[in-house]
């Protein structure tokens, strides 16, 4: 029987096939899921580490051990798992490791849309890209395979679409497969220079077989239609393709490092006209036109976005852009924004107040950078915001760092705001870090993490003490407040921020969404009170919401009594119902 | 060419319930025994924005996206998430729209105007609309979190899917203590699209 499933679930359900028993991540849209499906299968380990570069070690570890093993991520976890990953290409595997990057063209949830594709080339790993979930399945299956044959870590290169499409699956029976034995081997796993060399080498001649593997490989297929049109394309695109052009021949590339040569020039030679479209970056493209083969790409296609069949099929000329009613351009844009009773909206609205500068971080709370809070000055990747306070002051002085904050999430301080925080201390910074712990990694869709005291499996773990580790840190500054008691969140900013130390604030109060509590209280406004001066509107909060034809404020049905905009209300309108 | 390919885009407001509800339409179009493709939002858009959903089945589905001007249904859990995707709809086809406004955070900071009669204006434009009150409908069945499957009931009506089917899509999707008050919800939103036509 075939089943829907997503893309994720469908890579998770490939490795169990294929025996894997030992998987590791750290959440990240479009790839949490992987791990998070893969840990529910029995007689398996599965763990969320702290950041990337750890789930790798954890991967290569388990991997030179014996198993097999799955570690997956986003696209820009890879930068933080790319040390381990390129000396792991070195040393090769034991058990077979396949590894998942998911990409995210369009930045439909991220800060970049880097194609990792460029990775595969760059650290010299073989790259496969499924184009539906049956092919997320069978190519995590053949991942292994190939990880154990070629000696090297696979990767799976994913995008969004495929992440986060569901199609219908054939599951398969569940390899049963020995671990493989563990000999002490220097040479080929303690990589010093003179190793090293030894293994470059190995890598240069395992590439070359490759090579010869992708030329005949039934994951790169050709389908033959007619001949004035030939397509080069991977992933997904080749489904968009399939709409957009019917009767085009196409060469499905299910393996795109190495890329089949000679496959490539046979294909070439027998179409008129040839086009390669890939999302992203011309990681296909530029390779055909270095072997002299006569081919478009980027010339009709952009750099930019997701594509899609209407797109393709516009580009090739076969079809005029539908014309539509053009009402979208007539209604505001909904971006997205923090829950009602969020947590972090205490902080922003307080931020904002003070005219901070504010050293951003990644995380639901980054949402604190939109209009009307606006509150951020700069966000760039996971556990940036440490390291750029400390470097504002540096470059402006103690004067400019009492008016700046770093602020990060609970799950992004443990992902990798640690060191610079380490950072600091050792260089004499007065920075004011405050770290907004909501018991969760909200963004990704509530996985827990060291400092939740809960594993991936929602069982009890040892649970890292913020404070503690602060302070042994050498910060001597460390006070807990509640995000939602404006005053005393206040207060403790204005006195840390004046002091000529650095300081970290813990603004602790669980997500929202988490414990979904039953609301008991509930709150109103008094029309004799409210001035309709829209006061309470600055929290963007969509509990509260404003009669146009009254010009006075209502609580509605969104709202979650978390007692923020009564203290935001400067005449006391909005009140407790009693009783 | 393709044989008949039948397209729903499901839109709305990050945390409605779309996914829920392209979940058991998907459900029962498998056991229908189509090929079917969902594209599904998860991540930031999740948090109160704007989200679209997409269903296809048929005898065989390549992208798991729709494109404008091709889809059957567009249903549209807010009014102005059904004027953002309007483009998407096929000509002939049909919008279903829950009247239910939730102000974007440009309207909540003052920054732009909702434009409230919205859905009568896409009326004129469309001569298959039907609007709906599916949250006041769902609050009468005993939960206003059914809405969705008010919406789900209409839907399924609007599109031909046998009655059994999508119950038992449901059955399998909805929590057991959800249970009722979901199927209640269901019937109210099939009756009313045969009443609609
Ligand atoms: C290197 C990297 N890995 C993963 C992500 C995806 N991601 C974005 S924010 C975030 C963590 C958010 O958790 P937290 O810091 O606790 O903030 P919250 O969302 O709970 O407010 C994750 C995992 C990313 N952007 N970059």
């Amino acid at each position: 029987m075939k089943k829907l499933m997503i893309g994720n679930a469908a890579i998770a359900r490939g490795a169990y096939e294929a025996g894997a028993t030992v998987a590791a991540a750290y959440p990240g849209t479009p790839s949490t899921e992987i791990v998070s499906t893969f840990a529910q299968y029995e007689g398996v380990y599965a763990e969320w580490s702290p950041n990337e570069k750890v789930a790798m070690e954890v991967g290569a570890g388990a991997s030179i051990g014996g198993a097999r093993t799955l570690v997956a991520m986003k696209h820009v976890g890879v930068n933080v798992a790319a040390d381990p990953l390129f000396t792991f290409a070195y040393t090769g595997v034991n058990g077979g490791l396949v590894f998942i990057s998911a990409d995210d063209p369009g930045m439909h949830s991220s800060q970049n849309e880097q194609d990792n594709r460029g990775y595969g080339r760059f650290a010299k790993v073989p790259v496969l890209e499924p184009a539906d979930s049956q092919e997320a399945l069978d190519f995590t299956r053949l991942g292994f395979e190939i990880s154990e044959e070629f000696d090297a870590p696979v990767m799976l290169r994913i995008t969004t679409r495929l992440a986060h499409s569901q199609t219908m699956v054939a599951e398969g029976e569940k390899k049963e497969v020995q671990m493989k034995a563990y000999r002490k081997n220097g040479p080929k796993f303690v990589m010093l220079p003179g190793h090293a060399r030894m293994r470059h080498a190995e890598v240069e001649k395992k590439f070359h077989k490759l090579r010869e593997y992708a030329e005949t490989s039934p994951l790169n297929r050709i389908e033959w239609g007619h001949k004035e049109l030939g397509i080069i394309t991977s992933g997904v695109v080749y489904q968009y393709v399939k709409e957009a052009l019917p009767g085009a021949s196409i060469l499905k590339l299910g393996i795109t490092n190495p890329l089949p040569q000679r496959l490539i020039t046979d294909f070439a030679s027998q179409v008129e006209r040839l086009v390669v479209i890939e999302e992203l970056e011309p990681v296909i493209e530029e390779q055909v036109k270095s072997w002299g083969i006569k081919a478009e790409g980027k010339e009709i296609f952009t750099l930019q976005g997701e594509y899609s069949p209407e797109m393709i099929a516009e580009k090739l000329s076969w079809t005029q852009p539908a014309v539509g009613f053009g009402l979208d351009k007539e209604v505001p844009p909904r971006p997205p924004l923090l829950c009602p009773g969020c947590p972090h909206r205490g902080v922003f609205h307080t931020l904002h107040k003070m005219r901070l500068v504010v050293m951003g971080d990644i995380g639901c709370y980054t949402l604190g950078a939109l209009s009307p809070l606006e509150a951020m000055d700069a966000c760039i990747c996971m556990g940036a915001s440490i390291g750029s306070a400390l470097g504002m002051e540096k470059a402006r002085g103690e004067e400019f760092a009492s008016r700046t904050v770093a602020v990060i999430g609970d799950s992004t301080f443990v992902h990798s705001g640690i060191t610079p925080l380490i950072d600091i201390v050792y260089n004499q910074g007065t920075s004011t870090v405050l770290i907004l712990d909501n018991d969760t990694t909200a963004m990704t869709g509530h996985q827990d993490h060291p400092a939740t005291g809960m594993n991936i499996r929602s069982e009890p773990s040892p649970k890292l003490d913020l404070v503690a580790l602060v302070k042994a840190v050498g910060i001597k500054n460390v006070r807990v407040v509640d995000p939602l008691q404006l005053d005393q969140l206040q207060t403790a900013l204005k006195e840390e921020l004046n002091r000529r130390e650095p300081s970290v604030i813990i603004a602790k109060r669980a997500c929202v969404l988490l414990n979904k509590v039953v609301q008991t209280e509930r709150y109103y406004v008094d029309k004799e009170l409210c001035k309709g001066c829209r006061l309470c509107l600055r929290t963007c909060c969509a509990g509260v919401s404003f009669l146009d034809e009254e010009k006075l404020a209502v609580m509605n049905h969104n709202c979650v009594a978390c007692g923020l905009c009564p203290q935001v209300c400067t005449f006391d309108a909005i009140k407790k119902v009693e009783g | 060419m393709l044989g008949q390919t039948t397209n729903i885009m499901i839109v709305g407001v990050g945390g409605q319930g779309t996914l829920l509800t392209s979940r058991i339409i998907a459900q029962a179009v498998v056991a229908m025994g189509y090929d079917v493709k969902v594209s599904e939002v998860h991540g930031m858009a999740q948090r109160g924005g704007s989200v679209v959903t997409q269903v296809r089945y048929g005898d065989k589905i390549y992208s798991p996206i729709i494109s404008k001007g091709t889809a059957d249904v567009l249903l549209a859990f807010e009014k102005i998430e059904a004027a953002r995707w309007l483009d998407y709809l096929k000509p002939g086809g049909m919008v279903i729209i829950n009247n239910e406004r939730v102000n974007p955070l440009p309207v909540m900071s003052g920054k732009a105007k909702y434009p409230d009669d919205i859905h009568n204006k896409i009326a004129g434009l469309v001569p298959r609309t039907v609007i709906v009150d599916a949250t006041s409908i769902a609050e009468g069945c005993g939960n206003i979190k059914a809405a969705n499957v008010v919406l789900v009931g209409m839907l399924s009506q609007a599109i031909n899917l046998p009655e059994d089917q999508v119950v038992d899509a449901i059955r399998e999707i909805v929590p057991p203590k959800a249970l009722e008050v979901n199927l209640a919800a269901f019937n109210e939103g099939r009756q009313l699209m045969t009443s609609a036509g």
